[in-house]
Formats: structure tokens, sequence, C-alpha cells
């Protein structure tokens, strides 16, 4: 478990990070991004899989069940498309096939 | 296995921040998506081995449904709809960190009350980012009307809100919350959600849909800290700011505040008194516009959303290609809020083949508008309208526009004679160097095509 003040020291450093990360970007990968962005909250994946897991009783389950379905189509939805949009991205000099 | 899950859980949180940092450049974007892709991996594998866990059936079968249905729509959706896609997926996300939320309210054996808490605000925030997302995406696939509004609205909304966080208050001050409690608050949540989403209308749509990818970013990291997961934690508060500051430049270049476009409705301000435009509307024919564009130096294109759906950027593309044989230098000019999300167009371009380095986006591009021999505006109307920098009365004034009017000559490619979509008249089309090439956008430019081969 991570406690109290290390937790919201993490909150606050990560916080930046993405505010730095993303500060540059120009607005032609706007839309990309944002999909990118969205495939990393898929992360969700990872907690609903642990809440599954823990889960006991027939409603813990079915909620747990629902809620693997919901992140997974978050992520791999996320993926898929944005890996579409980058894909056409492409410079003139690049070939282009 | 402890400390393999953890190393796994850092790797991938720091493959996000780099995958991040690598899509915010046209270059190494492509890359960025494979490190986040190979991060989450990772992450997924070894909480197989999370050790207590059960279900793993279930688990796996959970995950064969959501994946398999989000792989197959996500490689079927077209460019154009991408925007709602986006929502619906980031309301899944949404609804999942409302999911966990759910399981640990009804387990009911958090640590401390802190982490009760933070389960609380995480629910209440994915709970409203799912269902918010769900009315974004219902709206623009054209299932449900634009804008809802209704008398009073404001209040019934805050009024719902006031309801979920006291419920959630109660909530999170039980020890063991009786079901039917935690059943009502999320129903409250939810309820928000559609409400707070309802009358906004579809133009703002893509600055709710950027705020709900960060609220769900957001309601992941609480949802984070109660289980304990740093991997969830970092990359759900980084997905936060980050979409913060997106939904920020999205709003800015709508040069809308986000309060605005959130609480109140768009076109109810000075709309009413129309200022009328002097001047008349002049036709073109296409073989007058080919003679003027191939026998040009510079062209600059301004495409819009009309252009997409007129699906006409493939036949854009062919006339650049032509022109650009015969040595006109063609350049593409994207305004920041053009299509149904910021760098929309961009992308639509991008599927049509059109290389990143023609297209530029308005700080770059404004200052080239008078050299310009021909500025060719196809499906584009509010965000070339001058009456955003002459009309102080006019909704739009003040919104940085596209300054095509001062090119040496303007062709409009346009359906009709009918006002854009805000319903403002444009200055821009009465204009003594302006002429309308009227038809459909695929057809116009395929006459153009022709002509210019012709020549």
């Amino acid at each position: 478990m991570i406690e109290g003040f290390t937790a919201l020291y993490i909150f606050m450093l990560a916080a930046f990070t993405g505010y730095e990360v993303i500060s540059r970007v120009p607005v032609i990968l706007h839309t990309p991004l944002m999909s990118g962005s969205n495939f990393v909250h898929g992360i969700v994946l990872v907690g609903a899989m642990v809440a599954l897991g823990h889960a006991d009783t027939g409603l813990e389950q079915a909620i747990g069940f629902v809620g693997v379905v919901l992140a997974a189509g978050n992520a791999v939805g996320g993926y898929v498309v944005t890996e579409r949009m980058l894909e056409m991205f492409k410079s003139s000099k690049e070939d282009r096939g | 296995m402890n400390t393999v899950i953890q190393l796994s859980y850092f790797a991938a949180a720091a493959l996000f921040i780099l995958g991040l940092k690598r899509m915010s450049s046209p270059r190494t974007a492509r890359g960025g998506i494979l490190w986040a892709g190979a991060g989450m991996l990772v992450a997924t594998i070894v909480t197989f081995f999370w050790p207590g866990l059960e279900n793993y059936l279930l688990m796996i079968v959970a995950i064969a449904i959501g994946g398999g249905l989000a792989w197959w729509s996500g490689k079927r959706v077209a460019m154009t709809d991408m925007p709602q896609m986006i929502a619906i997926y980031n309301g899944m996300g949404g609804g999942a960190a409302a999911a966990i939320a759910a399981v640990e309210l009804a387990k009911g054996e958090f640590g401390s009350a802190s982490f009760q808490g933070l389960a609380v605000l995480g629910a209440l925030i994915g709970a409203v980012s799912f269902s918010g997302s769900l009315i974004a995406f219902a709206k623009l696939q054209g299932l449900m009307k634009r804008a809802v509004r209704f008398p009073s609205q404001q209040f019934i909304n805050l009024g719902v809100f006031g309801a979920a966080v006291i419920f959630g208050l109660i909530v999170f001050a039980m020890q063991a919350p009786a079901g039917a409690l935690v059943f009502v608050f999320f129903v409250l949540a939810l309820t928000f959600g559609v409400l707070m989403t309802l009358p906004i209308g579809g133009a703002d749509m893509p600055v709710v849909i950027s705020l709900y990818n960060a609220l769900t970013g957001l309601a992941v990291a609480f949802e984070g800290f109660v289980l304990g997961n740093a991997a969830m934690i970092i990359a759900g508060t980084v997905v936060g700011s980050a979409g913060t500051l997106l939904t920020q430049l999205m709003a800015k270049a709508m040069n809308r505040p986000i309060s605005n476009v959130l609480f109140s409705s768009f076109g109810q301000s000075g709309a009413g008194e129309e200022t009328a435009v002097e001047g008349s509307m002049k036709a073109i024919d296409a073989t007058d516009v080919a003679v003027m564009m191939a026998y040009a130096d510079n062209v600059i294109i301004v495409p819009g959303y009309g252009m997409a759906v007129a699906q006409a950027q493939h036949k854009i593309w062919e006339l650049t290609e032509l022109l650009e044989e015969r040595g006109v230098k063609v350049k593409f000019a994207i305004h920041p809020v053009a299509g149904r999300m910021p760098g929309h167009m961009n992308v639509l371009l991008a599927e049509a083949g059109v290389p990143y380095d023609k297209i530029f986006d308005l700080d770059e591009i404004n200052a080239e508008f008078p050299r310009a021999d021909v500025a060719l505006v196809i499906g584009a109307n509010d965000v070339v309208n001058p009456v955003a920098r002459t009309n102080p009365d006019s909704p739009i004034y003040g919104m940085p526009i596209l300054n095509a009017d001062q090119a040496k000559n303007v062709i409009v490619i346009k359906r009709g004679k009918g006002a854009g979509f805000s319903g403002i008249e444009n200055a821009l089309f009465f204009q003594d160097n302006t002429h309308m090439l009227y038809g459909d956008g695929q057809e116009a430019v395929g006459k153009l095509i022709q002509q210019v081969k012709q020549l």
C-alpha cells in the first residue's frame, strides 16, 4: 500500500509531468494525442482485474465483470484508433506506399 | 512475485510517460503509441499473477468481450466518426473506475477513511464521465438532438449534483455503506452526467470530450490510491493533468472560457441582431477557377468539416498534386477547431495522403494570406468569417480566424447560400475578391481536376 504523503507526492509530481509532456504539442496532433491519453487511462483495466479477482458475492462479481469489460474496451479501443490515426501521418519526404 | 509485479508497473508507468512524450511530435508519434501499448501489455499480463486473485475465467471472458468489441469497432470506424469513438472508449474507462469503486464499497474493507473518501470521489467522477460520454457519443453520432434545453435547467442540474454529493458524503461516512444508499448515489451521479451534457451543442462537444478524458484520468488515479496501485495513480494523474491542459487549449482555440462552454448556450447572445452585410455573392464556374489556380504562384486551401462530410479530401489531394506538377505552391491552412475536434482535420487530410509538412496552423499561415494568389475555402465557414475581427456585436467576435479574406482571390466551394453552423452570415462571401463555386464539395473539386488537366 502507498501511504498518505507518499501518495500525495506521487500525485503532485505526476500532475506536473503530464502538464509538461503535453505543453508544446502542435494542434495537428491534438486528436491523436487525446486519443492516446485516452488509451493510457485504460490502465484502469489492471485495477478492474484486481477488483474482479477479489470479488466474493455474485453482485460483486457482476459489477467487477462489467468493470473489466469496460476497461478492456477502453484500453483496446483507445490503442486501435490511436494507432490507426498516427499510422497515417507522413511527411512528404517519406515514401508513401 | 510481488517485486516482479511492482517492477513491471514501474516500467509501464515510465513507458506511458515516454510514449506520450513521443506522441507530441509528428515524427516520433507512431513510436509513442507502440511504447505505451507495450507498457499496457506488460502491466496487464503481470496482473494475472497478483497474489490472492480468483475468478480468472470471468476475467478472461470479460477481457475477450470488451477487448474484442473495441478492436472490431476501432478497426472499422471511419475517420470522420473518430471523435464519438474516442468519447465512447473514454466513457468506458470512467465506467470501469466507477465499477472498481462499487466493488470496493460493496466489500466495505477500506484501510482508512481517506481511501474510502477517494473511492467515493473516484466513483462520482467516473460515473459522470461514463454517462456524459455516452450522451456526447449519441449527439455526435446523430442519435440525438444537438442541444436539449428546458426551463430552469441549471437549477435542476445543480440540485441533482448537490444530491449526488450528499449521498456520496453519507456513503463515505458509513463504516459499511448500505447497498441501497450506494445504489442511489450511483444513480444520481450517472443522472448528473447525462443532465450536464444534454444542453451542450455539437460545436462545443470536443471541449466536453476532452474534459471527460481528463476526468476519467483523475477517477482512475483515485481508484489507484484505493487499490494501492502505483501504475494507475501515475497514468491516471498524468492523463488528468494532460487532459486538463488539452481542454484549456481547445477552449482557447474557440475563444471561450470552459465555464462558458459548460454553463451557457452558444448563439443566445447577440445573434438576434443580424447586421446586414453589404455587397452580393458572385458565382463563378469551375473553368475559371481552374485557370486561376493553375496559373497561380501560391495557393492556400482552407478545408473545413464540410469537406469531410462531402468526402472530398481525396479529390482535394489529387488536385493539389496536379497543381504542384505545374509548379504551384500549395499549402493547407487549418483552423484549430475545424472539424468536430481540434486536430480532426489533420487526421482526415492525413488519411487522404496529405503530408503533414504541407499543413499549417493558424499562427503559421495567417501572415501568408496576403501573398497568396488564391485561397480556396472548402466546407469552412465561421473560421474564415472576418466579422470575428471587425464586428464587436457578432457572437463570434474575438475568435481567432484564418485571414482568408486577405488573399488576392478567394474561392468558396459551397453547397448553397445558407449561413454556417452558428447561423451567422459570413461577410467573406460578399467581398469583392470572393467568388462562389456552388455545388457538392466532391463534385466541384472533381470538375476542377478535369479542367486543370485540360489546360
